[in-house]
């Protein structure tokens, strides 16, 4: 079964040629044949993937086989966001992203579900159905990269890509198992992304290890000149600092001590997670949560909802302006509901006479938290907390609430909203239902190479990683 | 109907000549492309996750204008998302500045009054709509050669007075515009397009009025001129007769130098401005803008008095010399040619600037002109003898004028002069001519 080789791994067999393209795609082939109808991951599929594979050993990346969301323009794949609004489009240019992957020797096997727009954590609110988590199929494998996220853990790729704007990397990772890393706002051009929040969305890696994520992170990091919120700045070699560990590290513990959150089970795992850490030589200690902004303490998350449902709804609305049905898709009858909710919010919220009242001083609290994050970081290399409050919800758990999605991104909007980068390791496994809970890492803004050291000894010292076969 | 008075302010949006579009790399020419969306990419036909990446020299052009037209200029700027819907906008939004212009503050001197500058900024023009008729079905298309053109607004504050004093202000700010060589400012094609905001209060009233009528589709400052003149006589009868002028859009109609109702403003668009997250704010350093300002070029006040002073010409040449800037540079090269040789130093400045006048510059050569001006020096040169023989026979004719300067006529002096020139058929040299008739008239 070469598909449930680890990029890493893969890359290694097929340079040392123990095994071939065609042998690793037949499995892949294979597992998609087994698990794609079941579980509707890929949109869309390139069936002359092999041919295309087999003429990059030479690359850094080989050849491998990846998945995209389908909110990354591709000319060889149709891109929908998941919406009927763009049924059918094919695009005329690719994304930097998916350039630099397949520049670097990536193969794209196909594009994966996700919510339509990227509006949502379930993949509820794709035009083309639901997906369903690999891990146990009457649940939600998360969002809005539920199906990149669905596609490592399904074994029908070796490596996926997804985006986030609040969440949408890291949540879905947790829920399905894998390892999904977030980097710092601007260190992925998002040029050929269709954008959902201009000021947060960020091109991620979802992988089985850490060491993959890194590995792709490589590939698809660093300024470009088409995305005018990229800067200058060298790409740190993940790769290289995986081993180097935590000793010396600062890391603090956050939102353990939520109301709510303190009683699940996944803030039971961060504070095993700390001990772990302070065993490998780190100073850990728990950051208080407060109410208000105050020095040393963690602000309340409970506010990261309104100001990220605000900004977010009028960048929105702002960003599907254009989707008119005039120069290309189809026309605005064919936004789905979520869609709509999200215009009309995000347009009453910029309007005369109530951006004051609501964009305006979404933005003051967003600096609030910014503040918030920069003295935390004057003390602390790391902040760990959980992913997401609990594990993965039933199908049809996202109709119940329109504002389903804020609660379960709730821990990471806060850091979303600032630009930080993070990662999601899984920490817990529940033996009854297989279902999983994650880790997320924080490191200060262009510092991912602590985050993903972190990550990477906690990956290897625990049972938690599929891939690492400790369980 | 004495007692009021026009309050004008103007909006005017010029196309930058800049060689790619204001937020990608496009050809920047939508004039002259030889077909309807050639000069077009991801970026300018708002394609899903295509992103704006500013123009530098566009940003820096509009400095520029700002600097010349005295702005101050805003260190902090940004750009925003201005929405509305219209099949020409690509994106749903234009891309342009709203409360971060790069520059505010300036000033215009005319004739009839300063006009202040309120703010200058940037943004990007719209694609164009074409009605034409395509198998027998009537439709509208979309060209978008001109779409993310980089386009300047300049906000003038309501201190024009008139009409007349409009124009004068837009002659000056076009003149400035083509000094800087930052836009062709051709209204004909557009990329100057003028938009009056007029209305009408007593004299003595200094608050604005309560209402405004802004005028569309003028594509020359003498239609400014007639649509304010037209608008302020409207506003007056309407006022007289006790209603207030409703605050509306109107269109300009050439034929009859009138406007006509477009569309009723009272509810004013909410365009829903945010700042663009693709674009990061500008932060711009003092020494940068110091950098743009050593490179203004010297504006057509600066030169007038110049060629006062320099050259000693009169203002009304100067001014004439100094309206183009082409023309005031070939009159400068023809001035150092013609200084730059003792053949030729006798064409002085004022004759050169005389000649000038009446021909285009781009008809000649500095070189040719000079030597034709040589010639014609030459040509009016006699001998002192053929001279008196000429003022003999004058003198021995005109008696008549002789009396009169001698009884204290002034100008029969002039005359005489004007009848010996005739003698010699033009030639000889006036000044000469008249020291010697004075002494021979004693």
């Amino acid at each position: 079964m070469l598909n449930t080789l680890t990029v890493k791994e893969a890359i290694k067999k097929l340079k040392a040629k123990e095994i071939s393209h065609h042998e690793l795609y037949a499995d892949i082939a294979k597992q998609i044949e087994l698990q794609n109808e079941k579980l509707n991951i890929y949109l869309s599929l390139d069936k002359q993937v092999e041919q295309k594979a087999e003429k990059l050993l030479d690359t850094p990346l080989a050849g491998i086989p990846i998945a995209v969301k389908d909110n990354f323009l591709t000319k060889e794949f149709p891109t929908t966001a998941s919406s009927n609004v763009l049924k059918g489009f094919m695009p005329t240019y690719e994304s930097t992203v998916t350039t630099k992957l397949m520049s670097a020797g990536a193969a794209i096997v196909g594009k994966t579900n996700m919510d339509a727009w990227a509006h949502g954590s379930s993949t509820e609110t794709s035009d083309f159905g639901v997906t369903k988590n690999p891990r146990n199929p009457e649940h939600l494998p998360g969002g809005s990269s539920g199906g990149s996220a669905a596609a490592v853990a399904a074994d029908v790729c070796i490596g996926a890509i997804g985006s986030e704007t609040a969440g949408s990397v890291r949540q879905p990772s947790s829920w399905c198992g894998v390892v999904g890393l977030k980097p710092t706002y601007g260190r992925v051009s998002r040029y050929g992304v269709v954008a959902m929040a201009a000021s947060t969305d960020s091109p991620g890696p979802m992988g089985k290890t850490v060491e993959d994520t890194a590995i792709l992170f490589e590939s698809m990091a660093g300024r470009d000149t088409k995305d005018a919120t990229t800067p200058e700045k060298d790409v740190p070699k993940l790769t290289s600092v995986l081993e180097q560990g935590v000793k010396g590290m600062r890391i603090g513990i956050c939102y353990t001590d939520h109301s709510e959150i303190g009683k699940q089970q996944v803030s039971k795992q961060i504070l095993e997670a700390g001990k772990l850490f302070e065993k490998h030589g780190a100073e850990v200690s728990l950051i208080p949560l407060s109410q208000k902004l105050e020095k040393g303490k963690i602000f309340t998350p409970d506010y990261a909802i309104g100001v990220y449902t605000v900004v977010q709804r009028g960048e929105v609305a702002s960003n599907l302006a254009r989707y008119d049905g005039i120069r290309y898709g189809n026309g605005r009858s064919f936004f789905g509901a979520e869609a709509k909710r999200r215009i009309m919010l995000g347009t009453f919220t910029l309007s005369k006479g109530y951006s004051e009242q609501y964009y305006n001083n979404a933005q003051k609290v967003r600096n609030l938290y910014l503040q918030n994050f920069q003295e935390l970081f004057a003390q602390y290399d790391l902040l760990i907390s959980p992913t997401t409050p609990s594990y993965a919800q039933k199908l049809g758990a996202s109709f119940a609430s329109p504002m389903y999605g804020e609660l379960e991104d709730m821990l990471l909007e806060p850091t979303s909203i600032s630009g930080l980068p993070g990662i999601s390791v899984p920490c817990y496994r529940d033996e009854s239902t297989n279902l999983f809970l994650g880790m997320n890492i924080v490191a200060p803004w262009w510092q991912e190479e602590k985050m993903v050291r972190a990550a990477h000894l906690y990956e290897m010292e625990t049972p938690w990683n599929t891939w690492r076969g400790k369980i | 109907m004495n007692d009021y008075e026009t309050v004008v302010g103007m909006e005017i949006h010029v196309e930058l000549a800049t060689s790619s579009k204001m937020f990608c790399g496009c050809k920047n020419d939508p004039f002259n492309a030889p077909k309807p969306n050639i000069y077009t990419c991801p970026v300018c036909l708002g394609l899903p996750g295509a992103l704006p990446v500013p123009n530098k020299k566009a940003i820096e052009w509009t400095i520029l204008l700002g600097l010349a037209l005295g702005c101050e200029i805003q260190l902090y700027s940004k750009f925003d998302r201005k929405h509305y819907f219209y099949p020409d906008l690509a994106k749903g939004y234009q891309i342009s500045q709203y409360d971060h212009p790069f520059c505010r503050n300036g000033n215009v001197k005319t004739a009839l009054g300063d006009v202040r500058i309120h703010r200058v900024h940037l943004e990007e023009d719209t694609g164009k709509l074409q009605h034409a008729t395509v198998d027998g079905k009537k439709v509208t298309l979309v060209d978008f050669n001109r779409s993310s053109v980089p386009l300047v607004e300049i906000v003038t504050e309501a201190d024009i007075r008139s009409g007349e004093q409009a124009k004068l202000f837009l002659k000056k700010l076009h003149q400035i515009i083509r000094y800087l060589g930052v836009s062709s400012a051709d209204m004909e094609k557009g990329s100057m397009r003028l938009e009056p905001n007029i209305s009408v209060r007593k004299v003595g009233e200094t608050a604005l009025p309560n209402y405004k009528v802004e005028v569309k589709n003028i594509n020359s400052f003498n239609f400014v001129k007639r649509a304010i003149d037209f608008e302020t006589k409207r506003h007056i009868e309407l006022l007289e007769a006790g209603t207030t002028p409703t605050q509306e859009t109107r269109g300009y109609v050439e034929s009859s130098s009138s406007t006509v109702s477009q569309r009723s403003k009272e509810e004013a668009a909410d365009y829903r401005y945010f700042p663009d997250p693709d674009i990061p704010p500008i932060r711009l350093e003092a020494r940068y803008v110091d950098g743009i300002k050593k490179t203004l070029p010297e504006l057509p006040e600066a030169k007038i008095a110049r060629f006062i002073k320099e050259y000693g010409i009169s203002a009304d040449e100067a001014t004439h010399i100094a309206e183009d800037k082409t023309i005031a540079e070939y009159f400068e090269s023809c001035v150092s040619l013609a200084q730059g040789s003792s053949d030729t130093q006798k064409i002085t400045p004022v004759i050169i600037a005389r000649n000038l006048i009446n021909i285009h510059g781009d008809k000649m050569t500095p070189k040719q002109l000079i030597d034709s001006l040589l010639a014609k020096e030459l040509e009016k040169q006699v001998d002192t003898s053929v001279i008196t023989t000429s003022i003999d026979v004058v003198l021995q004719q005109q008696t008549k004028a002789i009396e009169d300067f001698k009884s204290g006529k002034v100008s029969a002096l002039m005359f005489l002069v004007g009848m010996v020139k005739k003698e010699l058929k033009g030639k000889g040299d006036a000044s000469f001519i008249e020291a010697e008739l004075k002494k021979r008239l004693g």
